[in-house]
């Protein structure tokens, strides 16, 4: 790539950094630039973003249907899978499966609605109380 | 602590990809002042493809451009004859007394992290990604310096944040993960050529003849096979987020563009003049052509998931570009390998 075409779209990281780039200068030799984005890269990332959205709209609305429980949609608002979630609440993603039915949630304990809470940065009551 | 080497301040640097900053900064603290980041890069072999099977990252394909996280600063030091410590701890507490302990003693020591809580991030980037690197360099008003490699400059994290990412969970856990050169040798300009050397053999070991279909050049076909599939097996929709996933990995902030190709072009020229031969020069130009060739493919991959490009035969003339890609790359990893470097 040419130093001259090096794209300068701004996007998501404008206000955050430039990020460098290795291109070929006049003489043929390869040297640095930054670059604020590349609309094709833009994209690719926004395009991630409207698939997330999506997941947690239809996660939300699985909970106010009263199909899964809101450990199910946190997990989906915080990007979460069950290898992530488990870890972080040291809860097995066998139990975790099970915690996504409400009927299940219901009667889970303090101690792990606590975990969980913890995991998804709210309280307990935010969760406990998560209607969709 | 047995540093001759040792010079007074820590200068940020700023790289396309985190883990050959935080080696190149600090080696560079060391006195180390030859170090790039291209020479880390190569001398670390850090040039890869593959296509991990069955696993999906983020929901697509798990492709990744270059080596495993780690092997760049372990590969690079070693070949230095730089004695490296590094720790994991299970305790947050202990591990956050032991970084205190190294700052108290004024030495920058590099740090894993996961992305997803870093506060100074903007939020389109944070995903549960546990492989970043940054160093920690001092400490002021209660909050740590720190120097992330792919910022324009120095930043700060308070304790609990910062203890926050290095117990980042799930895939490649930090697990407090933290690393320093700890023995650093006078180095002369024959241990340069020879971690050069040593570098690039890896390096085209691992390209040409790794075993199994799914890494190296061969990766590339092998992910070229699945494009082809991809509409009528996932439909248009995923298929297209599957692209995005390509381009993002081999595009996004830390690849210094077209997929660490023109990194490792950059590194050659460096080598070139190490080794005084023009030989290795003349290959650089096919890691240029091969990085300019992913990001044509990239504008072509970004017609799909835009919406402009829906047919099947977008999808063949994908992968075939990437066929061609890997034609180029394998012929000039060939070319690297028959030069018989060091011998």
């Amino acid at each position: 790539m040419k130093k001259e075409d090096l794209p300068q779209d701004p996007g998501a990281l404008d206000k955050f950094t430039r990020e460098v780039c290795y291109v070929k200068n006049d003489d043929g030799k390869y040297e640095t630039a930054l670059s604020k984005g590349w609309d094709v890269k833009k994209q690719a990332l926004d395009s991630a973003w409207e698939e997330v959205n999506e997941r947690v709209e239809e996660a939300r609305k699985a909970v106010a249907n009263g199909e899964k429980s809101p450990v199910y949609y946190f997990m989906e608002l915080r990007l979460m899978d069950l290898p992530v979630l488990s870890g972080y609440t040291g809860i097995f993603p066998f139990f975790i499966k099970r915690h996504f039915k409400p009927s299940v949630f219901k009667g889970l304990s303090e101690r792990k609605l606590e975990k969980y809470a913890r995991a998804f940065d709210i309280t307990v009551d935010e969760l406990k109380n998560f209607k969709g | 602590m047995n540093i001759d080497s040792q010079t007074d301040e820590f200068h940020h640097v700023q790289t396309a990809h985190c883990e050959n900053g935080v080696t190149t900064a600090l080696l560079r603290y060391h006195g180390l002042d030859f170090m790039t980041e291209p020479l880390a890069f190569g001398m670390g072999s850090g040039l890869f493809y593959i296509q991990i099977p069955f696993l999906t990252v983020n929901n697509g394909p798990a492709i990744s451009f270059r080596t495993m996280p780690g092997a760049i600063f372990k590969r690079t030091c070693k070949s230095l004859g730089v004695e490296v410590t590094r720790k994991k701890f299970s305790n947050p507490a202990a591990a956050e007394a032991f970084l205190d302990k190294k700052v108290k003693e004024g030495v920058p020591v590099g740090c894993q992290v996961g992305v997803f809580h870093l506060t100074y991030f903007p939020k389109e980037y944070r995903f549960h990604f546990n492989a970043h690197n940054l160093i920690v360099f001092g400490e002021e008003n209660g909050r740590y310096l720190v120097s992330d490699p792919v910022m324009e400059d120095v930043t700060s994290l308070s304790k609990e944040e910062l203890s926050r990412v290095r117990f980042a969970q799930g895939p490649l856990a930090p697990k407090g993960h933290i690393y320093f050169p700890e023995k650093i040798k006078p180095i002369t300009g024959d241990m340069i050529r020879k971690g050069i050397v040593t570098g690039i053999r890896r390096n085209v070991r691992d390209m040409l003849s790794i075993p199994g279909n799914f890494a190296g050049v061969n990766g590339i076909r092998h992910t070229s096979n699945h494009v082809r599939k991809w509409r009528d097996k996932l439909g248009l929709r995923k298929a297209s987020l599957y692209l995005g996933q390509i381009v993002r990995m081999q595009e996004e902030i830390g690849t210094g563009g077209g997929g660490f190709r023109f990194l490792y072009g950059a590194f050659l020229e460096e080598a070139a003049a190490y080794l005084q031969d023009d030989r290795v020069a003349n290959v650089s130009e096919d890691f240029t052509k091969a990085g300019d060739m992913w990001r044509a493919s990239a504008i072509k991959m970004s017609g799909v998931y835009k919406g402009r490009l829906t047919e099947q035969k977008d999808f063949e003339e994908i992968a075939d570009m990437m066929l061609e890609i890997r034609q180029v790359e394998k012929e000039a990893f060939q070319k690297l390998s028959s030069l018989k470097l060091g011998k």
